[in-house]
Formats: structure tokens, sequence, C-alpha cells
């Protein structure tokens, strides 16, 4: 298939499930304002939200308070900031747009009302309550892109670079979320035990991991087994070792003649993570070792994109150098409309 | 921590590019908007109404519903309009969800609109939709002809048929293309005419589309709704299928291919998701199960043409260009073209990618030349025309100077070269200073204008706010040239949706009809 589409299919699913991934950050911390705690503590819970999305700084530049309407508002709903769910899901359907040809049309569709449903949504800051009820429905609409998706699409290629696009984000995502909570629950000393449960219990409760926890381990709420739970077991779907387990399985039936170097890094994490025991990994600190992964499904993300999405290949001819010269013309160009 | 990682590719730099309407040439011609002047100051006539003051589609100048309506006309009449506004709410929806829109230029980014769809069939009898077809086979038969005459021998231009200068004059005449050999000869392979039916009900031919002429989705998507809407009507009536369109099409194009071959790899090329017809483009590209590839996925090697896939280049064949010339190449035209393949002209003149439609047709369906179309179905056919042109004095030529400024109060008159309606005269809308005034300008420079009598356009019922009223229509029939000539019965109608109105462009509140060609 053409790059380029893969490439738009591959950022479709991206943004969706960043979308997603969003909301449920964002869900588990409205929930944890429902718990007894200082402005402090609160403000410092949203600051480490804006810190582990990479935002941080960018926040701070167009506003002073860390307010967790105002946070919420501007993750969820400010049109003006690239990375909140809006303009992922705007980013999802500007790509699925762009290849709709290659999508079912169930798929397409799916996307467009989510959009179009999106876009009449009020802009202002929603009240807690509607909050809950905003964050849901962006995870049953990405919920039913992903359904609609496994119903309708060929297993060929194009479904392929769909899955691989879902599952790195995902990885990315949960990486991500537990990085924030576990760093927030296991360091800080808190008010007392009922609290605590409650906290991890929305940790897991925002990865759909409550019940799962329930069934795997029949016990208390550890960090330990929480933090093991969403990095290493590869039955659980939103873990760590099922989404490189995922990526590598994708990475394998879409190989060409360069990608073999990629095979085998998507192959070795998802292998470190199948083979991984969370004593090795809490030994060298979850932070650290979440940071590296996350550096690690980054450095795949652009080995995929240089295989498979924006190969350079040989789109200027070396005997026809007037071509290059074309093409910095036509880079001019688009700068210039820009 | 780091950011999200973020996609690198979204260009949206195409919009800037090729800003071209979604039909790209205004369908109403300066005669169109001649009438719709005169016509302005009548009030509209409702359905039911025994005597049309034009042509109308249904209903005959005696009152009476006509054979080819009558099943339809009675439907109508018990059908309670609450079932019709329904169904017309029904149908904005669907194509809003299913995103059937078009792209509006400078509004808000993305901004995407809907072509109104009247829900009411524009319908032909099957022996008027043969004669139409018979000859619309002849005219583009004879401008593919001529399109080769020209860019080889000029017979046409030597026989003194065709005036030289204004061919190769032209600034459509494309000196690139001289010698250069295309597939089986054909330029124009997929040609939109556009077709009006005046006062007694015989039709024009208003301008033949010859570059990137573009509807045909809407026609299809038109004829699915109104299976969708309507399914009891499609058991009453026997309505000519097109759904096929997207077979011929596909077949039309294999059949050109530069070295025959039943697995020519094609590809539809498309400015991109910007541009108004964006829908259209990847609407085909989806039907014929080809890719729909941008400038920037393709790449000339060894003067071939390649398409940049996650496998690695992927020869490619034929090229359904829905890119205009000026920007299908930087080298070779517009050197700011961000939508086209540098190299790609020199490809295509060694013969080794066919564009469909070929380089350099913008010369056949000029202004200036579609007065000559029946001069060149008699030179290279030998036959006589079966379609009309609407008369055209060229100023240039004395006598008809001399007759047009007797008659301007009655005429329209245009620049040659003039698009948009531009610099044009419509003499029974003008002021007599307004007249004298374009009388000075026609004096000093004759060539540089055209004349016609203004058109009566046909009516056909449609649903409107106020109910069902006659508005104004043309017929855009697509016609496909490859190894044969294909086509689908009827084309896509478009309708003056404001009272009076005879604008059909989907950017000044035209919309659409269904269209049936009913067989027997």
């Amino acid at each position: 298939m053409l790059s380029r589409t893969a490439d738009h299919i591959f950022w479709m699913a991206r943004y969706m499930e960043r979308a997603e991934n969003l909301a449920r950050l964002l869900d588990v911390n409205s929930r944890m304002l429902l718990m007894p705690q200082t402005p402090q503590e609160i403000e410092q819970q949203w600051l480490a939200t804006l810190d582990t999305i990479g935002v941080l700084e960018t926040y701070n530049q167009t506003h002073e308070t860390v307010l967790p309407d105002q946070v919420a508002h501007y993750l969820a709903l400010d049109r003006a900031n690239p990375g909140s769910i809006f303009s992922c899901l705007r980013l999802a359907r500007e790509n699925a747009h762009a290849v709709r040809g290659t999508l079912t049309s169930e798929l397409w569709e799916t996307i467009n009302a989510t959009w179009l449903h999106l876009r009449g949504y009020p802009a202002d800051v929603p009240e807690v309550g509607e909050q809950a009820a905003f964050f849901e429905w962006v995870k049953v609409r990405c919920h039913q892109f992903r359904g609609v998706g496994i119903a309708t699409m060929m297993r060929d290629e194009a479904n392929c670079f769909l899955r691989l696009g879902l599952f790195l984000e995902r990885a990315d995502n949960t990486a991500r979320i537990l990085d924030v909570k576990y760093s927030e629950l296991a360091t800080t000393p808190r008010h007392n035990e009922a609290g605590e449960y409650y906290q991890w219990s929305a940790l897991l409760h925002s990865l759909s991991a409550f019940e799962t926890y329930r069934r795997v381990y029949h016990d208390l709420i550890t960090p330990a087994r929480v933090a093991e739970l969403l990095v290493l077991h590869v039955d659980m779907p939103r873990s760590l070792a099922y989404c490189t387990a995922e990526v590598a399985a994708h990475l394998e039936s879409i190989a060409n003649a360069r990608s073999r170097e990629t095979q085998r890094q998507a192959g070795e994490l998802a292998s470190s993570l199948r083979y991984g025991r969370i004593e090795d990994v809490l030994e060298q600190g979850l932070h650290a070792y979440l940071t590296r992964f996350i550096d690690k499904t980054n450095a795949l993300a652009q080995r995929i994109a240089a295989d498979f999405l924006l190969p350079t290949g040989p789109g200027i001819s070396p005997e026809n150098p007037k071509t290059a010269s074309g093409l910095e013309a036509t880079t001019a160009a688009l700068l210039t409309a820009l | 921590m780091v950011a999200f990682d973020q996609q690198q590719t979204m260009v949206a730099g195409s919009a800037a590019q090729q800003a071209s309407t979604l039909f790209e040439q205004p369908l109403a011609a300066p005669s169109v908007h001649g009438v719709d002047s005169m016509i302005s100051s009548q009030p509209p006539t409702l359905a039911g109404q025994p005597i049309p003051s034009f042509y109308d589609e249904m209903t005959g100048r005696d009152g009476l519903i006509r054979a080819h309506y009558q099943d339809y006309a009675q439907w109508l009449d018990t059908t309670p309009s609450e079932r019709m506004a329904r169904k017309r709410q029904e149908a904005d929806a669907l194509f809003h969800r299913s995103g059937i829109t078009f792209a509006v230029y400078g509004d808000e980014a993305g901004a995407e609109r809907l072509i109104p769809f009247d829900v009411i069939p524009r319908i032909i009898p099957l022996a008027e939709w043969q004669k139409l077809a018979a000859g619309l086979r002849q005219r583009v038969k004879a401008l593919n002809t001529f399109l080769h005459d020209i860019y080889h021998e000029q017979a046409i231009l030597k026989a003194g048929i065709v005036p030289a200068r204004q061919v190769l004059g032209n600034a459509q005449y494309r000196e690139e293309m001289r010698g250069v050999q295309v597939p089986n000869d054909i330029y124009a392979h997929i040609a939109g005419v556009d077709l009006v039916r005046a006062d007694v009900g015989e039709f024009y031919v208003l301008e033949d589309n010859l570059r990137v002429p573009s509807g045909v989705s809407y026609m299809i998507e038109n004829r699915k709704m109104m299976m969708r809407l309507f399914p009891d009507l499609f058991v009453r009536h026997r309505v000519a299928p097109l759904e096929h369109y997207p077979d011929l099409l596909l077949d039309t194009l294999r059949a050109v291919a530069p070295k025959h071959s039943p697995d020519a790899t094609v590809v539809v090329l498309t400015p991109g998701r910007f541009n108004s017809a964006y829908f259209e483009h990847a609407f085909l590209a989806q039907q014929m199960g080809v890719e729909l590839v941008e400038g920037q996925d393709l790449f000339v090697s060894n003067q071939h043409i390649f398409m940049r896939t996650t496998q690695g280049p992927q020869r490619v064949d034929v090229i359904y260009r829905r890119v205009d010339d000026d920007f299908l190449d930087p080298l070779a035209f517009r050197p700011d073209s961000i939508l086209g393949v540098p190299g790609l002209l020199s490809a295509y003149r060694a013969g080794n990618v066919t564009l469909a439609n070929a380089i350099g047709t913008g010369v056949a369906d000029d202004k200036s030349i579609y007065p000559y179309v029946p001069d060149m179905i008699r030179f290279y056919l030998s036959e006589q025309p079966l379609l009309n042109n609407v008369p055209t004095y060229l100023l240039r030529k004395p006598a008809d100077l001399t007759y047009t400024l007797d008659h301007l109060a009655e005429l329209v008159v245009k620049e040659v070269h003039g698009a948009g309606g531009y610099g044009m005269l419509i003499g029974p809308a003008a002021s007599k200073t307004e007249i004298d005034a374009f009388r000075e300008r026609i004096k000093a420079v004759p060539e540089k204008y055209i004349a016609q009598p203004t058109l009566a356009l046909s009516t056909c019922p449609t649903f409107v706010e106020r109910g069902i009223a006659p508005r104004h229509i043309d017929l855009r029939p697509f016609v496909l040239s490859g190894d044969t000539i294909r086509f689908v019965a009827g084309g896509l109608t478009r309708v003056a949706l404001k009272p009076g109105s005879l604008v059909v462009n989907s950017s000044q509140g035209g919309g659409t009809k269904d269209t049936w060609v009913l067989e027997g």
C-alpha cells in the first residue's frame, strides 16, 4: 500500500487511542478529586498529570494557575491545545479523511460522526459532573472505533498499520499513566488506608483493570502487583507486555526489505516484557524503567516511520539532479504557502 | 518527561493551491445569466398550475403531465409533503454522516458543506436519451479527433475550417504535446458535456468539459440515496442503472495503458483532501479499487513513474489525474506547484505512462473553439451534428459584429477568454447606458468578444421550502473514451434552487437531482 496511506492509518489509530487514554487519565484524576485532599496535593496531582504527558511547559505559557477545571479543560476541550482530546479526535478524523477510501465506510462514518458530535460540543469548561460523562463518551466512541475496525476491516496491511499504531500508542500511554500515578501513590504518605485503597482502585478502574486485578490476584491491592499487572501481564490488553507483543506480531506481517532491525528491536522489547520479573523492574525503579520504555517505543515508532511510512527511496534520482532542486523548490513553495 | 510523539507528515499546504470550485468550469454560461435576469421578475409557477412559462420536464404547454412522468406525478400527488420533507432531512443527515460534502475555500479551515439534494427526480424517456447518447458519442469522437489533429497533422487548420490562430495562439494549446503519441489517439478520456433544454424542448450543448470534469460521484450517490429513501418508486419504474460507472471508468483507463495489459496499475491523482472535489477522488479510487495518490506519493526514475509503497517503489501505468495541467509537473509547468510530480511530463512524452485526460485538452473546450465543434463533426466524421450548439457570433467576423451591434439588447456578449461571468454584457438585463458603453468596448477590440442569444432553460418540479415549484436545470452526462466509447444512461442533473435563478453552481446555492432514464 502507499506509504502515505499507511502513515495516515497509523496516525489515525494513534490519535484515537491517545484521545481515549487522555480521557482515562483525566477520569482517574477527577475520581481522585472526590477524596479528601489538601489544595496543595490536588495541585501537585494535576501538575504531575501535565508533566507526564509532556505539556507542562506549554500549559504554563498560557496559564498562571493549576486549577482542576482549568487543566481538565486544557487537556479535554481546548481547541488551541494541539494535544487535547478535542485536537486528537480532530487529527484522527483528518487522517481518516485523507484515506477514507481505504477504510470501510462504517469505520469512516464512525470517526466522522464522533468528530461531528464533538465539534458541536460546548467549548466552555465542563462541570465536574459533566466531565465524567464526557470522558465516558470519548471512551465509548473509541471502543466503537476499534470494534467497527475489527468487525469490518480486511485483515490486510491497512489493518496491520492500524493495529500497530493503536498498540504502540497504548503502550506509551499506559506507561505514562502508570508512571504519574505510581510515583504519586507509592511515594507520598497518605492520610489513611481507605484513601490509599481508593486511589489505587481509581488507577485500576481508569485502565479497565480493576476486575482483572481481583480475578488475577484474589488479594489486597499492593503497588507491586498493580505494576506487575500493568507492565508484565501478557493477557492484560492494556499492559506493556501485551501491547509490545502485538506491535512485534504486526511488524512481522508487514516486514519489508529494510525492516529487519526494526523487527528485531520490537521482538527484543516484547521478549523482555514477556519474560521480565517485577522484582527486577522495581529494583531499578519503576519511574526509570518506564522512562526508558517510553524512549524505546518512541525509537521504535521512528524506525517504523523510516522503514514504511516515509521511505526516502529513490525519489531523488542521482542521474537527475534537477529533480532534487525541484523538490527543494517544492518545499520552499510549501513553506511559503504555510 | 518527553512530549507525545507527533505526526510529522500532515501537510496542510495543498489548500492554497488549485482552489477550483467543485464543478470546475461554471455551468452558467452568460446566456444562462441572461435568462436569469430576464425571468427573475416573474413569480415562480407552482406545480399543478396548468401552463408553465418555460419548457417544463413534467408538464407540457397544454397543462398535461408528460407520458414519462405520469406514474411519478400520480405517486407525488398521493404523497404528503410532510413525508417529502422528512425524506429530505433524512437525505441531509445521511450525506453528512458519510461525509459526502465539498470543501469550501476561504471559510474556516476544513469547512465542509453539503450540496443540496432534491428528492424529485429528473426523468428522461429512453428514446430521448438514445438520441442524446448518439449525439454525445459523435461529439466526443470529433473532439478527440480534433485534439489529435491539432497536435499532429493539423489538417483542420490547413483546410481553413478552424483558424490556426484561434488554436495555436490559445493559452490552452500545449506546444509540449506536439507530435506526442497517446494510446488509441484518445485525449479526452472523460468528458462531461453540459446540456440544457430550451424553449420547445430541444437540447443544446452549453459546454464541453474536457479537462477534469467532476460531479460523477454525486450522480452515483444521488441514485443510492433515492433507492434508500424511496425503494417503492424503483419498483414502479424501470430506471436504467448507473452505479457501474466506476467499472466502465476502470475498463477505459486500462484500455489506454502504455503497453496493453490487463494488470496495468491505475491510480487516481488528487490535489489532496483540501480540494473541493476530494470526496469524488476518494470515491472513484475506492470504487475502482485503485490507489488514491498525491503528487508526493509519486516519483520519476529513468523516465518511469513509481509510487512509494510500504513494500518499496511500484510502477504506475495510468494516472487518472484530477490535477490541472498547470500543476502536473513543476519542472515543466508552474514551478511552485506542490501538487505535481517533477519529471512527469518527460515520462509521459516518452510514452511510459498514460495521463487521463491528456495534457492540453483545454484548447478543445475553450469558448473560442466551441463554435467550431459542428464543423469538426462534418470535417472529421462526414456526419451532420446531432446535438445543437448554442448559436455563437464571433465578433471578429464583420457580419457577426454588425448583427450583434444591432441586437445588443437581446444578446449576451462575453469575452472569449473571460471566465466566471466577468466582463460580459447581459443585453436583456442591461440599461441603455450600459449597452452603449459596452458597444464602444466591443468596437474597440471586436475579436475579444463572442455573442449568444439568451436561452430559456427548462424547469423541473423541485421540492423547495414552500412546496413543489419549478426550478431551472441542466444535465451533465459523462462520456468515457478508451478503446471504445462507454457511458451510463443519464448524468448529473443540477438545479438552481433559487426561484427564477439559472445558476446551478454548488457554490451559489445550486443543488442536484437524481436523473432517471426510463426503460419503457
